[in-house]
């Protein structure tokens, strides 16, 4: 695939794209005259706010708002009968969801600490304030239950008990979904030399993008309902609040501003349907803002998970046998529940090389609060799981933990059964890797990382403080496989630049810079000269939106066909132009050139095609969806230094090698993988949601929820492997979400090198290395 | 002084201090966080709110040379001082100021929020401290969270602001 200098092939004479360009947006940004969804005036606004759940399981046998209604500046009260009861989910995802659909607007139940009771709409926050506090609500407390384990006993409190939910898989167990599988090449376990069965779980934690929850709805002239929001799925955002509010989609217009990160929490209807009742109930501007606690207590998080393991392993280094048994607790409703569930196994299991493979997994309701699509979605916990469990296995038949994966993984031209068996929500599709960096990231992390020197010298230590250095390799998705889809729209300016509408959703990830240079560099010009409005359900083409790590490669292909498509209108008009025949003209440097070495600017292609001869728009709209997801592949090394009297582990470097195919921004696609590694890594050390006996969330404030600032940072290398995936724009496959998942695993081996323990349960906090040390000795 | 709004009286005080070099005199209420009055009031919708608790340094501003959270501040003690925020941070709007310029050739932006604020207490460390090597603009931004970039491309956008200042100074 390379080419005699050593270039990727595809890549070598590329002029925009695989350059690292500042971003289109960088500069507002910088400036602080980007416009966030709060940053406009709307005139006679009035605040919403939300009456929340004191309570985790209970049941609204009497709602007195009367009080509440007769406070002046108090515009709307609404409750479970002021809004329909339409069943859905607020997971914001392709159409017909995969998640259950088991919540309201507002229900006559609340189901944990941090549910919808009420809402109000007043002339300020402090009316707001009083009319909430004036709504008397009658409780009748319900048993409570907080254990996923728990929840499937008999006996245990039913959570969805009403009649009119759909898609529950077993309402009175508190399963809300579950998906099995297995393919069996032999009796179980009868070829394994070695067995290990160990489980693994993973705690609740919080996205924590720096801009919390943020909406504002009123209506036009027209009586129609605009929606400004901060989404990731602007699309699906409009068809779930008309189905919610029963309303039509046609009167619903959703418009994302500058977006303060998503990382999942805002593929999901948080808000958008509460405050829309809101306007439709006043007829008035309303937004509600969460605070940052409100953000803690009520929206969404990551679906903690159980994870058991039981594989078998031949002294030779090949696994014969993988049994995987996944618990996820969904919290109180499902949002993402199968999806995420499913990609615990769907997104790790075709890495390895397996003989009888099974997956058994639970999505489980319980009283606390919700789960949701959350970066890395499931497969951050099951690698957590696995590559855990490689280190054991290597250990179990005397084989070097890097050797053992080498003979594990799966490689260019090779399949896994798991690619067919599961796909998000239902089967999947099957595919072939046809590109793959796995091997040359795992060699030039171990480099990077001085593995070879430092795992043998760290081998025999004693002291007090004692380092270490542990190993992970990853991979992900690109988009899902004939599910997502994403459309552009180009025109041609006078002046020769060009607006490119798309329903992509860039939410600080850079994608409308991504999405510029590709465009461009089909058209000959700067990325400059591509106008980007993203996304507004008005304007822009369809997109299902920022997630699923499904942007560069899904909308980057939708981008790509539709410059090509414009180019082929731009030469019809230059070739009438230059009177030269379109075969022997080409766009460069914003100028179509002949091989003649005639030219004419792009600024007269437009004119000539909008005033003079043969008038018409140079416009053009492109899909694009993939039967395959090509995953892109990391391999990451951490150091650790542990203080063997005290517990503490503090993280020294961390190495991440990520293959993404061709990076068409490599700054862009660094910046993607050093946030994600350091959110891995935060969620690996410090951040867990904390619940009082009753269901309570103890830390919600940044004080107490612990997320990793500029002097807890190690210092993070970044090592693109540069692929070229022959389906993606360019060779390029997704970089947004893989480098999440390695922190956990990476951290727990590196942690076992230096002090010889292993963890199963995140965070690794001083209290759990030390009673890890106790119990060794 | 106080007036009648929805049957609550509020009170209202005078204000009088300098916004990003210009004087600024309102009637605001007692109890209005300085954030508010710079956001609502002077519509400086730059400086953002991440947890309104003093804790992720996104609404950073300028009092008087230091950088505060102006969620953690009111609005009237500001009176008699100078507040700059990231539409002032330049001396002049048509230049960039060096952090500016360094946070876009760098990478260091992602979703954006958190910059304004980051970009101020990187400023008030850079005056203080013109030397200011890794470790200390890893001590004088820790207030500042952001949760998109892992800080690596913010550390490189910050030490290149520095240069470009000793570069000024030197020139001076």
């Amino acid at each position: 695939m390379r080419t005699e200098n050593g270039a990727l092939e595809g890549v070598e004479n590329l002029k925009t794209v695989h350059r690292s360009v500042r971003r289109v947006d960088g500069l507002a940004l910088a400036c602080g005259t980007a416009q966030f969804t709060d940053d406009v005036d709307i005139r006679g606004l009035l605040t919403g706010k939300i009456l929340w759940s004191p309570h985790a399981h209970a049941r609204i046998k009497k709602i007195d708002v009367s009080e509440a209604r007769k406070i002046p500046g108090v515009r709307a009260v609404l409750t479970h009968r002021d809004v329909p009861r339409v069943p859905r989910t607020t997971a914001g995802q392709g159409y017909p969801e995969p998640s259950p659909y088991d919540s309201v607007v507002l229900d006559d139940k609340v189901r944990f600490v941090g549910d919808r009771v009420a809402a109000v709409a007043a002339d300020s926050p402090e009316i707001a304030d009083k009319a909430l506090a004036a709504i008397r609500v009658d409780y009748e407390i319900l048993p409570a239950v907080f254990d996923p384990l728990e929840a499937m006993r008999k006996g245990a409190p039913v959570i969805h008990d009403q009649p009119d939910s759909k898609h529950i898989a077993d309402a009175q167990k508190n399963i809300a979904c579950k998906f099995d599988f297995e393919v069996k090449q032999g009796e179980w376990f009868s070829g394994a030399d070695a067995i290990i069965d160990k489980t693994y779980k993973t705690q609740y934690a919080q996205h924590c993008a720096l801009e919390p929850h943020v909406t504002i709805t009123y209506l036009d002239g027209n009586d129609r309902l605009i929606i400004r929001t901060s989404t990731q799925v602007p699309f699906h955002c409009r068809r779930i609040v008309a189905q919610s509010l029963k309303i039509p989609i046609k009167r619903v217009r959703v418009i994302k501003p500058r977006i303060g990160g998503g990382f999942g929490a805002k593929q999901e209807i948080v808000l958008e349907d509460i405050c829309s009742a809101l306007t439709l109930a006043t007829r008035r501007p309303v937004k509600i803002e969460l605070t940052r606690k409100e953000t803690f207590i009520s929206t969404r998080t990551r679906h903690p998970s159980v994870i058991r393991l039981k594989t078998g392993v031949k002294k030779d280094g090949a696994i014969t046998d993988a049994l995987m048994e996944v618990v996820v607790n969904s919290g109180a409703y499902g949002t993402h529940a199968l999806t995420v569930m499913m990609c615990a196994g769907s997104h790790t299991l075709p890495m390895y090389k397996i003989g009888n493979i099974r997956f058994d997994g639970r999505s489980v309701y319980t009283n606390l609060p919700i789960g949701g699509a959350y970066r890395g979605y499931g497969a951050t916990q099951g690698f957590f799981a696995w590559e855990s469990q490689m280190d054991l296995m290597a250990e179990a038949i005397g084989m070097d933990p890097v050797e053992f994966r080498r003979k594990s993984y799966i490689r260019a031209g090779e399949t896994s059964p798991v690619f067919k068996a599961m796909g998000e929500g239902r089967e999947g599709v099957p595919q072939t890797i046809v590109s793959s960096g796995l091997f040359e990231a795992l060699d030039k992390a171990l480099e990077a990382g001085g593995w070879a020197e430092k795992r043998r010298a760290y081998a025999r230590q004693t002291g007090v403080l004692r380092r270490g250095i542990g190993l992970a390799c990853l991979m992900q998705g690109s988009g899902i496989a004939e599910i997502d889809m994403g459309a552009a729209t180009l025109k041609l300016n006078e002046d020769g630049s060009f607006n490119l509408l798309i329903g992509a959703t860039d939410i600080g990830t850079g994608a409308d810079t991504v999405l510029s240079q590709i465009a461009a560099e089909v058209l000959g010009v700067k990325e400059t000269d591509i106008i980007v409005t993203a996304s507004d359900t008005d304007v822009t083409p369809f997109d299902v939106g920022a997630y699923a790590s499904s942007t560069t490669y899904i909308s980057g292909h939708a981008v790509k066909k539709t410059a090509e498509k414009i180019r082929e209108q731009i030469l019809k008009v230059a070739s009438g132009i230059l009177d030269e025949k379109v075969e022997d003209l080409r766009l460069e440097g914003g100028m179509v050139a002949a091989k003649s070495g005639a030219a004419c600017k792009l600024a007269e292609v437009a004119n000539t095609s909008l005033y003079y001869r043969d008038q018409h728009q140079i416009i053009a709209s492109a899909s694009h969806f993939s039967h395959t997801s090509p995953p892109p592949f990391a391999a990451h090394v951490a150091e650790v230094e542990v203080d063997t009297e005290t517990g503490q582990v503090t993280v020294l470097r961390y190495v991440a090698a990520v293959d993404c195919g061709t990076a068409i921004n490599p700054a862009l696609a660094e910046g993607q993988t050093e946030g994600a590694v350091l959110n891995g890594i935060s969620f690996a050390m410090t951040e867990e949601m904390k619940f009082a006996p009753g269901g309570r969330t103890l830390n919600g404030t940044f004080r107490k929820y612990k997320l990793f600032n500029t002097l807890d940072t190690p210092p993070i290398v970044t090592i693109l492997v540069p692929t070229y995936e022959p389906s993606g724009p360019f060779g390029a496959k997704s970089v947004a979400e893989i480098s999440i998942n390695g922190a956990q695993a990476a951290i727990a081996n590196a942690i076992c090198n230096a002090a010889g323990v292993r963890l199963y349960d995140p965070p690794f906090t001083p209290e759990k290395v030390l009673a890890a040390l106790k119990k060794r000795s | 002084m106080a007036i009648k709004k929805n049957n609550n009286f509020i009170k209202l005080a005078a204000l009088r201090c300098r916004v990003n070099g210009r004087a600024v005199q309102k009637m605001v209420e007692t109890g209005k966080r300085l954030l508010d009055f710079l956001r609502s009031d002077l519509r400086l919708t730059g400086t953002k709110e991440g947890c309104g608790d003093g804790e992720c340094g996104a609404c950073t501003v300028l009092l008087d040379g230091r950088p505060v959270n102006a969620c953690m501040v009111m609005a009237l003690q500001a009176a008699g001082r100078s507040v700059v925020t990231i539409e002032g941070i330049s001396p002049d709007p048509r230049i960039l100021h060096p952090l500016q310029q360094g946070f876009i050739d760098q990478g260091g932006v992602q979703c954006g929020f958190c910059i304004p604020g980051m970009i101020m207490s990187c400023a008030a460390l850079l005056e203080k401290n013109p030397q200011a090597d890794l470790e200390a603009i890893k001590a004088g931004m820790s207030g500042n969270l952001c949760r998109c970039t892992g800080y690596e491309k913010i550390f490189r956008a910050v030490e290149q602001a520095r240069r470009e200042l000793e570069l000024k100074n030197a020139q001076r």
